[in-house]
């Protein structure tokens, strides 16, 4: 007798990735460091690292200090800037298996477009992924993607002119669902909830800030309960959109949690870093849980625990 | 590299520290001085990180072939805590060797190692190589107390001449590993200096080789998230070999191994302390 295979695979607004666990941003190195590591095949998608215009030389280290259940990191988007990324990085990021995302940050709309239109057509990139919680240079803004106008604005300029599917990744500890409308009204493809919250770690014994960024944004297990949040307030107010997890998800379960919730798709950032193969792992422990539940398919897992009827949430004190 | 699962077949205490043995033989039979391992922390706590950790000995050849010694300091941190406390018989997710290895003198022949603490762990496999390839090796090791200089009888044992020095002078000389640099160099005919530890020492050992114009290779230490080149945390800042421009290299892929003339020591000394500054305004 054989046991029929259930498929893993899944639709993510359009793309066929193998799997519906990703490697987020900025925790896959250049393409080639997980050789060895992890089967890449067996991964669903990755991320690439942040991409801007012009080269960046990122922050001053230390670049990442332990918090519970978590980490406290910034990196500045050290990147080469897109058109050294296209020559080096991409191909090496295209070579391997899984679909590639490619994520991209600017501190005008003009950086976005342009950055959109090197990517324009390049063999390998599944998808756009946009970056939205940098500073807002042009209006003078903290954070450019807590503001509808501009979330609008940005993740419009990008959808109209890429010719792959576009992800926004909205801000963490936010309201977030006013931006997750502005973002599908403009013509994302899909959402990625959330990015890494603003955070600060303190070195006590030195009287000043542990990292050299000074502020920097928390990471891991942490996260998990307000990626759950977001994610089910989204599915509420927009219950097509497709939905990618990140933030804190390490185990089969935390994905499967996310996908009740109702994602489509996880990414595994922090995780990564600690066990490389966690994508792979998480995985092979969704399709048992699938196995477990009859189901066929991960979809089939899709906002079955729905929050209608729970109290409106109450937004108060908006982080950033 | 590989990624194992290493039994521990032994652990003992040093001092203040204590030092880990593994059997690991697809890591112990590639590994090489200044290279180090990610050791993974239990899934059931709220430290998540794996622990970077330089290879102490590695042992290719012989009745312990395919082991692998690190050394840690348990009062670093709850990780290096959690490993001190393991027993003999568990068992550690590692992944290893990591990074690049400290590269040893065609034709020069006096060679100094300079350590601090627990940073000294690593020069010892790296005494071992040169001694074994003909080379004249003198050491420099300190540490605050006498409990923190790390094998002092094994310093001895493998090279010429030994400076020990602490802060309270409970073992050798009162006074500084930095303080002893000079010295050491004015006793022997150094013509290859390697130096492992912190950004204060690797710095102060650079600027010295610099104005002596001897060559010098340092292992660096710098917060990492993974060990293994993906998340780019672990910036060290290194010029361009014409010395017009900088960038930020990873500690990981690209170190630990450094010649510290290409080092922006200055960018990198200045990195915590401006942070404060642009902060207090």
């Amino acid at each position: 007798m054989t046991t029929r295979t259930r498929s893993i695979g899944v639709d993510l607004a359009g793309i066929a990735l193998a799997t519906p666990v990703l490697i987020a941003s900025g925790c896959a190195g250049t393409g080639t460091e997980l050789n060895g590591l992890v089967e890449l095949r067996r991964v669903g998608g990755i991320v690439s690292r942040t991409i801007t215009v012009e080269a960046r030389d990122g922050s001053p280290p230390p670049r990442i200090v332990e918090s519970p259940a978590g980490v406290v990191w910034d990196t500045g988007l050290q990147n080469p800037g897109v058109d050294a990324f296209v020559a080096t990085e991409l191909p090496a990021l295209a070579a391997t298996p899984p679909s590639v995302f490619v994520s991209i940050a600017g501190g005008t709309l003009e950086e976005y477009v342009r950055i959109v239109g090197v990517l324009q057509g390049r063999a390998g990139v599944s998808a756009i992924e946009v970056h939205l919680s940098g500073p807002d240079r042009e209006l003078e803004r903290p954070v450019l993607g807590v503001h509808v106008d501009r979330v609008t604005e940005v993740v419009g300029a990008v959808a109209r002119m890429s010719l792959v599917p576009v992800f926004a990744k909205l801000p963490g500890g936010v309201d977030v669902v006013p931006l997750a409308v502005a973002a599908a009204r403009a013509g994302a493809s899909g959402l990625t909830l959330c990015a890494s919250p603003p955070a600060l770690a303190i070195d006590a014994a030195a009287t000043r800030p542990a990292l050299g960024a000074v502020g920097g944004w928390l990471s891991g297990p942490a996260l998990k309960p307000m990626t759950l949040r977001a994610v089910a307030e989204v599915h509420r107010a927009l219950p097509r959109m497709p939905l990618v997890a990140s933030g804190g998800i390490r185990t089969a379960t935390d994905a499967v949690e996310a996908m009740l919730a109702g994602a489509s798709a996880v990414q595994v950032g922090t995780a990564t870093l600690v066990d490389p193969a966690a994508t792979v792992t998480i995985a092979k422990g969704i399709v048992a849980e699938l196995q477990r539940r009859a189901l066929g398919s991960p979809a089939d897992l899709r906002g079955a625990v729905a929050i209608i009827g729970s109290p409106a949430p109450v937004h108060q004190g908006q982080g950033a | 590299m590989t990624r194992v699962r290493a039994e521990i077949l032994s652990t003992r205490r040093l001092g203040a520290y204590q030092s880990l043995t593994l059997v690991a033989p697809e890591i112990a039979e590639r590994a090489k001085p200044g290279q180090f391992v990610a050791v993974a922390m239990p899934g059931d706590r709220d430290f998540l990180l794996r622990r970077h950790l330089t290879i102490h000995q590695s042992s290719r050849r012989g009745g312990w072939a395919g082991t692998l010694e690190f050394v840690v300091d348990p009062a670093a941190g709850p990780g290096t805590a959690w490993l001190s406390d393991l027993g003999a018989h568990g068992f550690l997710d590692v992944i290893g060797p990591l990074g690049t290895s400290f590269s040893y003198p065609k034709r020069l022949t006096n060679c100094l190692l300079i350590g601090q603490g627990r940073s000294v762990a690593g020069l010892y496999f790296l005494a071992q190589e040169l001694v074994a390839r003909g080379k004249r090796v003198d050491m420099v090791i300190g540490g605050t107390t006498l409990d923190a200089v790390f094998k002092p009888i094994e310093a001895k044992r493998l090279s010429q001449l030994v400076t020990v020095v602490t802060d309270d002078g409970t073992l050798g000389e009162t006074g500084t590993v930095i303080e002893a640099v000079v010295p050491a160099l004015e006793r022997a005919p150094i013509e290859v200096v390697y130096a492992a530890g912190k950004v204060p020492l690797l710095s102060a050992v650079g600027e010295i080789c610099r104005s002596r114009k001897l060559p010098a290779q340092v292992a660096v230490e710098e917060r990492m998230g993974c060990g293994y080149g993906l998340c780019g945390t672990c910036a060290v800042p290194i010029a361009s070999k014409d010395g017009a421009t900088w960038g930020h290299v990873r500690a990981c892929v690209d170190g630990p191994v450094f010649n510290p003339a290409r080092v922006v020591w200055e960018r990198w000394r200045a990195a915590g302390t401006a942070a404060v500054a642009e902060d207090a305004q």
